[in-house]
């Protein structure tokens, strides 16, 4: 194994930041912050869909605020194909959607709460994303 | 409140997973990637986010929260099937493309067709597991 690309430090205060956004919502509207659920929710649920709504806004406002004030552009590069993007999105909504969670509400919520559910799936997707990098990386 | 505090907070972890650049699925690629160059940046992020939130949802949950009710956490504990299918089928999606759904919906922002069309099709994915009635409570 070689480490490449590691950036230390601006992960772990990107990791404090989130910490905050999770502490945030949880004292003042008593709720916990997982992505997948606030976004199945916002289309398949009645119940606060608005506050739903507004969060999915302000976690696409984040990186718009962020470049204003860090004069930074940020820039992502994916370069898988369309189809494959698509058949992955289907598999994070559908698998997100029958194990109740994903990165953020298993990985950081349900960890933070010691859950043995959010624990077990946690490993369980970490193992399952391990193993089909290795298997592509084959292809 | 609670509408403007939703916002806020999705502002303030927006802004995070653009800080630990988490929106870039190549960096999530390079964590997953444990046999070759690893790159083991997300699993500071998870530290970061833990040794915050451990101690404070620990202390706070005792509390009541200022915009609600009572808090909402998930009661569930049994280990059952779905979880692990779920966890399974999420994890195929994240290895082959590096997007989950935090960073696939902030990197809408950046207005890249690939974040699009895998957000189209993570709602629709969504949508299909009410179809087929196999979403979790």
């Amino acid at each position: 194994m070689t480490i490449i690309n590691f950036t230390p430090v601006s992960a772990f205060i990107g990791g404090l930041v989130i910490g905050l956004a999770v502490m945030l919502f949880f004292a003042l509207n008593g709720r916990l912050i997982g992505i997948s659920g606030i976004a199945r929710n916002f289309l398949n649920s009645n119940n606060k869909r608005f506050d739903n709504f507004l969060f999915l806004i302000g976690l696409i406002l984040g990186p718009i605020i962020y470049q204003l004030f860090s004069k930074e552009v940020v820039s992502i590069n994916i370069t898988n194909s369309i189809y494959l993007l698509g058949i992955a999105g289907l598999l994070v909504g559908l698998g997100t959607s029958i194990g109740n969670g994903c990165t953020s509400g298993h990985g950081i919520c349900g960890i933070s709460r010691f859950s043995l559910r959010s624990i077990i799936a946690t490993v369980t997707f970490m193992i399952v994303g391990i193993l089909i990098v290795f298997v592509t990386n084959l292809i | 409140m609670n509408k403007i505090t939703s916002l806020i907070a999705g502002i303030i972890f927006g802004i995070g997973l653009t800080i630990s650049e988490m929106i870039n699925p190549a960096k999530v690629l390079g964590f997953l990637n444990l046999f070759g160059g690893w790159d083991p940046s997300l699993a500071f992020v998870m530290i970061g986010a833990l040794v915050v939130t451990t101690p404070f949802i620990f202390i706070y949950k005792k509390q009541k929260p200022l915009f609600a009710e009572s808090f909402s956490i998930p009661q569930k504990k049994d280990l059952d099937n779905k979880l692990i299918i779920g966890a399974v089928l999420f994890g195929t999606g994240w290895g082959l493309a590096g997007l989950c759904p935090g960073p696939a919906i902030s990197s809408l922002a950046l207005m890249n067709i690939s974040s699009v069309i895998f957000v189209v099709a993570m709602f629709l994915g969504f949508y299909l597991s009410k179809f087929l009635n196999v979403q979790s409570s």
